[in-house]
């Protein structure tokens, strides 16, 4: 099946940087001495503790239960003892603390009994909530919820191989070595979303990955068969052109499907639905062999001695991995993510979570310092290159300025920070610094307003309150007031009267 | 003669009576200035201003019995918004510390139920009864203070809302500067 390829605008086709870490297999690492669980593994929600200090925990088993809808479920990634239960450094830009579980690895690596599901058998809901309790979140580097996305009903399923940012190969690596679990991962995707076509986008510069996809296509597992209803044309592998940042979801979308995503559009509602092959893979593990996510495959590269993809028990501390991969002398920071997109951690005791896919140890040889800012001269290269349609310089105006509102009514919250505007950029402007601080202003200060709006409601609503209990007691005065009254007419008592009146004038007196 | 009069004060009476009828039927409700100017003020109801909440202030510089400069969680940016509105001129009121947003905390062991910090919480965001422990819920405190005075063992403390992933803001970025020779 050959399909027609579109286009999207902008782009950029940066060094790809791949090969330094995509020609040695996935290794597994020794585990490290603790591994730090946090609580927070997903975009979207939480977990609940479920363990104490103390628990023995085996592999798989879970310690932290799905908080709410949208939570996803955590699993202790070795057999072992909970050691602790306590704040540690997120891989965040922050560098905040977060809740989190430390388990001390007995290193027997004993797993707990598994419980596959036969997508065959097992009832829509059931699938579902078993993706949702076995925590897989997107895998690409977001981490939302995959049980969420699950849920919807679509026609075109696309399998996010595309991988598009430099340096990272783990995608790559597992496309290569695991094919088969992706696919049949793939297919029970399909089954769930009830897509009639599933389309698997792969950059063209992974030939093996295109290949081993295409020929774990062609031999697909009976139980992949079964799911897409013994069609397996229903699925293709499609070599898509290189250029960054096809790997992003509407960017794929637009390259497989020609469908445009407009802003604020959920892809759902156009038919359309993403996956990473790294979640299917997960969503494979889980359904037919009970495995929850204990681990996951991260690319470390750079300046490191030892470069290449690790299979990762998530906890690990970023400092231990990169131990073992040997940090070379000269690094001056590490990144998590591709440099294009991602962060510079401001802490390596931070653990390796779900949504980190790559580490790169930078050095000043491999990432020479930004230049200083130049002035904007409205070349408008940033527009040419932004494949969203957006003006950045206009972005970077308003948000120079501290003009928040101009920077709304440009789409500001339409960019994705994908970061091609910067790299263009002649004037070596930060642009995407500059826009993700408009961003996280503008949030605030709409948090703000809520906050004040919410206030003045309920000082109103007290105030009336207050009003309304001062006229209710005046009232039940008055009533009360004239019971008396009334009563002492009716009885005629002159005397009564004459006696209250006198105690009146005797309390005034007192 | 007759005629000029009758028909000028036919013409009043008209008038009047439209008047009259407009002032009954078209009634503004409220006063929309001091709307404006409320929806300006920050609605900490912190009474700093010297009024009880933040609407009676903004009724009182609708009428023009109060400065726009009282206002201390507003600060100078917020008195440069009234002047604009109001075409007034600009006060300033010096400056005012870049707070982060802190709340209320009770500390509960020490409370002893005494409700008089319910009674000063301008937004209703303490719970509790007489003689049970209070507590504030710190999703609608103001962080306005009202309740530290009236505590009689000084339970009350003033905390710095915790940062989360969520609240972190992004920091403006550095601007390289260039070395001159």
């Amino acid at each position: 099946m050959t399909s027609e390829l579109f286009r999207f605008q902008g782009g950029v086709k940066p060094d790809s940087h791949k090969k330094e870490s995509s020609e040695v297999p996935i290794q597994r690492v020794p585990l490290p001495s603790r591994l730090v669980v946090l609580l927070v593994q997903s975009s979207q929600g939480s977990a609940r503790t479920i363990v104490t200090v103390g628990d023995k925990v085996l592999k798989g088993q879970c310690i932290g239960e799905a908080e709410g809808v949208a939570g996803t479920a955590i699993h202790a990634p070795t057999s072992g003892t909970v050691a602790e239960i306590g704040r540690y450094p997120m891989a965040h830009p922050s560098g905040l603390a977060s809740q989190a579980i430390v388990i001390e690895p007995d290193g027997e690596e004993r797993w707990i009994t598994s419980e596959p599901l036969d997508p065959a058998t097992a009832s829509h809901e059931e699938l579902i909530l078993r993706i949702q309790a076995s925590g897989i979140v997107g895998m690409g580097g977001a981490a939302f919820p995959s049980h969420l996305k699950a849920r919807s009903e679509i026609e075109t399923l696309i399998i996010n191989g595309a991988e598009c940012e430099p340096w990272i190969t783990c995608d790559d690596r597992l496309m290569r070595e695991r094919a088969a679990s992706v696919v049949t991962g793939a297919a029970i995707l399909a089954q769930l979303t009830g897509a009639r076509r599933v389309l698997v986008g792969i950059e063209d510069n992974k030939p093996e990955a295109i290949a081993a996809m295409r020929d774990a296509v062609r031999g697909m597992e009976p139980a992949a068969l079964a799911c897409l209803g013994a069609e397996p044309d229903m699925m293709s592998v499609v070599a898509v052109p290189t250029l960054y940042p096809t790997g992003g979801e509407k960017q794929l979308i637009r390259v497989l499907t020609g469908i445009e995503v407009p802003p604020g559009t959920l892809v759902t509602s156009l038919g359309v639905q993403c996956f990473n092959v790294a979640t299917a893979h997960a969503v494979c593990r889980a359904l037919l062999h009970g495995e929850s996510v204990v681990s996951r495959i991260v690319t470390v590269t750079g300046n490191v001695e030892r470069p290449g993809n690790f299979e990762v028990p998530l906890g690990m501390p970023i400092a231990d991995l990169l131990a073992f991969c040997g940090l070379n002398p000269g690094t001056s920071r590490v990144m998590m993510g591709g440099p294009m997109m991602g962060f510079t951690l401001p802490s390596l005791d931070a653990p390796i979570t779900k949504g980190c896919n790559c580490l790169i140890a930078a050095s000043d040889e491999l990432f020479p310092p930004q230049p200083p800012e130049q002035p904007c001269v409205r070349c408008a290269q940033c527009t040419t290159a932004c494949p969203v349609g957006l003006q950045p310089f206009e972005l970077y105006w308003a948000s120079r300025a501290k003009n928040l509102d101009d920077a709304k009514r440009h789409h500001l919250f339409t960019c994705m920070e994908c970061g091609c505007c910067a790299y263009v950029c002649p004037s070596h402007i930060p642009l995407v610094d500059y826009f993700r601080f408009a961003k996280s202003e503008i949030r605030a200060r709409d948090e703000e307003q809520k906050a004040a709006a919410q206030a003045r409601s309920r000082f109103e609503f007290r105030s009336a309150r207050l009003e309304r209990e001062k006229a209710e007691k005046a009232a039940r005065l008055a009533a009360k007031a004239a019971e008396t009254r009334a009563k002492a007419a009716a009885d005629g008592n002159a005397a009564l009267i004459a006696a209250a009146v006198e105690r009146s004038k005797d309390e005034a007196d007192a | 003669m007759l005629a000029a009069l009758l028909v000028m004060s036919g013409i009043a009476l008209a008038l009047g009576a439209a008047l009259g009828y407009a002032s009954v039927y078209f009634k503004v409700e409220g006063n929309p200035l001091a709307e404006q100017i409320d929806a300006i003020l920050p609605q900490t109801q912190c009474a700093q201003c010297g009024y009880p909440g933040c609407k009676p202030y903004a009724e009182a510089i609708a009428s023009g019995e109060a400065e726009i400069n009282l206002c201390t969680p507003g600060g100078d940016d917020g008195v440069r918004v009234l002047a604009e509105l109001l075409g007034r001129e600009f006060k300033p009121r010096g400056a005012v510390e870049e707070k982060l947003k802190i709340v209320a905390v009770i500390d509960e062991q020490t409370c002893i139920g005494c409700t008089l910090c319910i009674q000063a919480c301008p937004v209703d965001a303490i719970v509790g009864t007489a003689k049970q422990m209070h507590t504030v819920v710190s999703r609608y405190c103001t962080g306005c203070e009202l309740c530290l005075p009236p505590c009689p063992v000084d339970c009350i403390s003033l905390a710095e809302e915790p940062r989360t992933p969520q609240n972190w803001r992004w920091k403006y970025p550095k601007t390289g500067l260039k070395v001159v020779e």
